[in-house]
């Protein structure tokens, strides 16, 4: 009912006298602020494709192949869908105008502490909901400092990557501790349709955080808070609440992610999810979220993880090493920011005249 | 001041374009400045100015048309080009660094540095001197300036423009962030520039301001010259706002309609409520339908008794009631659910989510009011935003556009608009189908000065809409620095002054000479005291 609704919505939303209808108005639409996330998505997906003729051209026996192409994306894909629940938790942050640099060391303590020989011997339903809840808490504990203790996200978020990082080497002593359950494992595992079980995850939990950001009141206020703080606060709207569950949020993407890692590796470690705070940050920003808050979307960063993901790939099947692909991803952070700030510039200019 | 017209021309701009995506908003201007004269630059919101003047401070580049300054062809390339050339600006929005010293603000971008290292005592003896030579010699230069008064703040920006040897000053709305015994100050420090033959571009909405210290008018509307060189004091308002307007508007204030009777019960009463260090034992009262004013300087607690009442800040004492109920101070959803509405005094800064669409704006307090189980119905707002555009109004009436695309008065109209929406109204004859907070609506705005950096038209527009809210029984209490705004536009006029309330009379027994009596008395004793 809620999609039929929302598809109700989306046609009366586009009143003729603002809609992207007419021919005239297809030129507003390219000039218009509100539709620049748009544009600039249509832009990454020309990033995925250049990335792809890359692909065809050094490797054409894959690239060109339909059924092992098939599977080349499939690998992509899974090797996205974690970092990817990730960023859509950290999308949200940003655009409320904060930061989480917990979301790795999270990771690693919903992973720890969901894989105890304790929490295994229950089971898989509580092994998922233990990590689901620490990832859910240590959230709540993020964005209570921040809105009640009123430190500075960065500050807080740092302070808990730390301690949580080490309390997940506390728990496990810096073993890797060994899943036995075979309902853990599957979910790395088993397909439906063809497609694997973390990709459907990534994709849900994608499609869920699309609807909270656009079609919700949380959402709205998220953007509100990013957008104007103060002006949100005098509006009416309860800031803090919103900026813990934000936090709360993010947590729960690092319980999910923590299960994703978890059963790929088959294994809970207090090394899992190292440095997926950067590439969540990256992410999110190629995506075009922008730091200081107010504006983002979830689209923008499911393909800035695929475009991170499929940069990796490309350096795995021509046989390059990590280290270059460590060097490319740096330079495509700034060359996504820059293409897009040129981008922009050139479109105003031409308008202009 | 006789000598201005045999003053040579500094600063000549002929035929000056400047295009934005879909906007001419320079079409050919001119403007000549002579060294030593204020020139007074009008016009209302949208016609120009502010684009004028980043032509002239080198942030914007102009499409076509020659700027002569000090007899050469010039064109800048960066703000700092135009600074270097003498051209200093200082705009409504300081520029100044609040952590860094007065000194070090003054000599912020040329440091004087003997082979990198600072020269602190020499560049504090300098800004000393700078500012001796404004007249404030008593502005101590390691101050840090974040903790200054913006009076103060805006001498520091001159004499920042002093120590880069500035030729020409563009100052912009100076006086819209003073109170009015600074504006005296200020039009002494502008005397002093210009009897050193400083130039002066002055940009101001008050009539009278230019009056006072203009030389001469240029007369700016929709991106053109409409009147180059006026004399500032003979020519006469009528004529000036009609080169503005194209048609002769006053401020007219609509004319009271209904009476409210003293035998109706309050919407609002405030008792004996206290702000430690802003204002003490505040009693006062709005009936539905009446305009309550508040006349007071900045500083003399009005904007921090609104939003004290408002919950934007927790009382020490007293009491809030809305409607015979008790407000928990420092509350202000509960303030918002029980029918209160701020439009705050920084419009940008405290009101608006400028990159957003106007329709969002306009629903920011009562989206989740529109929304069925957590999901938003961007339908109903949209429709219920459209009408209200309609109801005040607003041009453009499209609501989808970005809020920092309209002017002034405009965005103000958003403002109101919000606090306008009544969510249990169906929208387009579409039954809301939650409705799990009964709302209320707004039955009372605080309007804490509702016209500040909104032009003349537009002004009247204002005061239309705001006399037709309280018709339509809404309860309003307002607070403004311009005296014959609260009294042409009030029921009841409170007089405020260093945080308590002096007089309460009906408006039509206060004259303006009154009242600012009252409310200058207070600035006296403070300067007294310093």
């Amino acid at each position: 009912m809620t999609g039929l609704t929302d598809a109700a919505l989306n046609k009366q939303g586009a009143a003729p006298q603002d809609g992207p209808g007419s021919r005239l108005s297809l030129r507003r639409w390219f000039q218009d602020d509100a539709s620049e996330p748009v544009r600039r998505n249509l832009g990454l997906v020309a990033v995925l494709l250049v990335l792809y003729a890359i692909g065809a051209w050094s490797r054409a026996d894959i690239f060109l192949h339909p059924d092992r192409l098939w599977t080349n994306e499939l690998t992509v894909l899974t090797l996205a869908s974690s970092v990817g629940v990730v960023a859509i938790g950290m999308t949200f942050v940003i655009i409320s105008g904060g930061i989480d640099l917990s979301v790795g060391a999270l990771l690693a303590l919903a992973s720890v502490w969901s894989s105890t020989v304790a929490t295994q011997q229950y089971g898989v339903g509580v092994m998922v909901f233990t990590a689901l809840l620490v990832g859910a808490l240590t959230g709540l504990v993020n964005g209570v400092l921040i809105a009640y203790g009123r430190l500075a996200p960065f500050i807080a978020t740092l302070a808990m990557m730390v301690a949580a990082r080490g309390l997940a080497q506390k728990i496990s002593g810096k073993t890797t501790q060994v899943v036995k359950e075979e309902g853990i494992t599957n979910i790395a595992q088993n397909k439906l349709l063809g497609i694997p079980w973390l990709v459907l995850i990534f994709a849900a939990v994608a499609g869920l955080a699309w609807v909270l950001l656009n079609r919700t009141t949380f959402g709205r206020r998220t953007a509100a808070i990013g957008g104007n703080a103060e002006a949100a606060w005098l509006a009416g709207i309860n800031v803090r609440r919103t900026q813990v569950l934000i936090y709360v949020l993010s947590g729960l993407c690092c319980g999910i992610a923590a299960v994703m890692v978890t059963a790929q590796a088959n294994a809970g470690s207090s090394d899992h999810g190292n440095l997926y705070e950067l590439q969540a940050i990256a992410a999110a920003i190629i995506g075009g979220t922008v730091l200081t808050g107010g504006r983002g979307t979830i689209v923008g960063s499911v393909l800035g993880v695929l475009v991170f993901t499929s940069i990796t790939n490309l350096f795995i099947v021509n046989n390059l090493t990590i280290e270059y692909q460590l060097i490319a991803q740096g330079v495509i952070i700034v060359a996504a920011v820059l293409i897009q700030q040129l981008r922009v510039g050139t479109l105003r200019r031409r308008s202009s005249s | 001041m006789t000598a201005a017209d045999e003053q040579p021309v500094v600063l000549r701009l002929s035929g000056i374009v400047k295009t934005f995506p879909g906007v001419r908003a320079l079409d050919g201007v001119e403007l000549e400045v002579r060294a030593g004269e204020v020139h007074c630059l009008l016009g209302q919101n949208g016609a120009g100015k502010s684009t004028l003047i980043k032509v002239l401070a080198g942030v914007h580049r102009p499409d076509a048309g020659s700027m002569l300054w000090q007899g050469e062809e010039v064109s800048f390339a960066s703000p700092q080009a135009a600074t270097k050339a003498g051209i200093a600006t200082i705009y409504q929005e300081l520029d100044l660094v609040d952590d860094l010293t007065v000194a070090e603000n003054v000599f912020l971008g040329h440091e004087q540095s003997t082979g990198g290292f600072v020269r602190r005592t020499q560049m504090r003896r300098e800004a000393q001197a700078v500012l001796d030579r404004l007249g404030h010699g008593d502005l101590r230069v390691k101050r840090v300036v974040g903790r200054l008064p913006t009076a103060a703040k805006q001498v520091v920006s001159m004499a920042r423009a002093l120590s880069h040897e500035a030729r020409l000053i563009i100052m912009d709305e100076p006086s819209a962030v003073l109170a009015h015994d600074e504006v005296a100050n200020l039009f002494r420090v502008v005397r002093e520039l210009t009897s050193r033959g400083i130039a002066v571009v002055y940009i101001s909405h008050r009539l009278e301001e230019i009056r006072e210290i203009g030389d001469r008018v240029t007369v700016l509307k929709d991106g053109r010259t409409s009147a180059v060189n006026l004399p500032a004091r003979t020519t006469s308002t009528k004529d000036l706002v009609n080169r503005m307007t194209g048609r002769t508007i006053e401020y007219v204030f609509p004319e009271r309609t209904k009476r409210v009777s003293s035998d109706v019960a309050p919407l609002l009463e405030v008792t004996g409520l206290s702000l430690h260090g802003e204002f003490a034992d505040v009693s006062l009262t709005v009936r539905p339908g009446e305009i309550v004013g508040i006349a007071g300087l900045g500083g003399s607690g009005r904007s921090e008794l609104l939003e004290t009442i408002y919950g934007a800040r927790a009382s020490d004492a007293g009491q809030v009631r809305l409607n015979g109920s008790t407000l928990p101070p420092g509350r202000i959803s509960t303030a918002v659910r029980s029918g209160l509405g701020l439009a705050p005094e920084e419009r940008k800064s405290q009101a608006l989510l400028l990159d957003d669409r106007i329709y969002r704006n306009i629903t920011l307090a009562t989206f989740s009011r529109y929304a069925s189980g957590g999901l938003t119905r961007a339908s109903d707002e949209q429709a219920a935003a459209r009408r209200m555009a309609d109801a005040l109004a607003l041009n453009p009436s499209g609501v989808m556009a970005p809020v920092k695309t309209l002017s002034g008065g405009n965005q103000q109209k958003v403002v109101l608009g919000r606090w306008l929406l009544d969510p249990s109204q169906p929208a387009d004859g579409v039954v809301s189908r939650n409705r799990r907070r009964a709302s209320s609506g707004t039955r009372l705005l605080l309007l804490d000065e509702p016209t500040r950096g909104v032009d003349v038209g537009a002004r009247a527009d204002l005061y239309r809409v705001i006399r037709k809210l309280a018709d339509d029984g809404l309860g309003v209490l307002m607070v403004s620095s311009e005296v014959p705004e609260v009294l042409g536009l009030s029921d009841r006029v409170l007089v405020m002054r260093e945080g308590r309330l002096l007089r309460e009379a009906a408006a039509q027994d206060l004259d303006e000479a009154t009242v600012l009596d009252l409310v200058m008395a207070g600035s006296l004793l403070e300067g007294e005291q310093l």
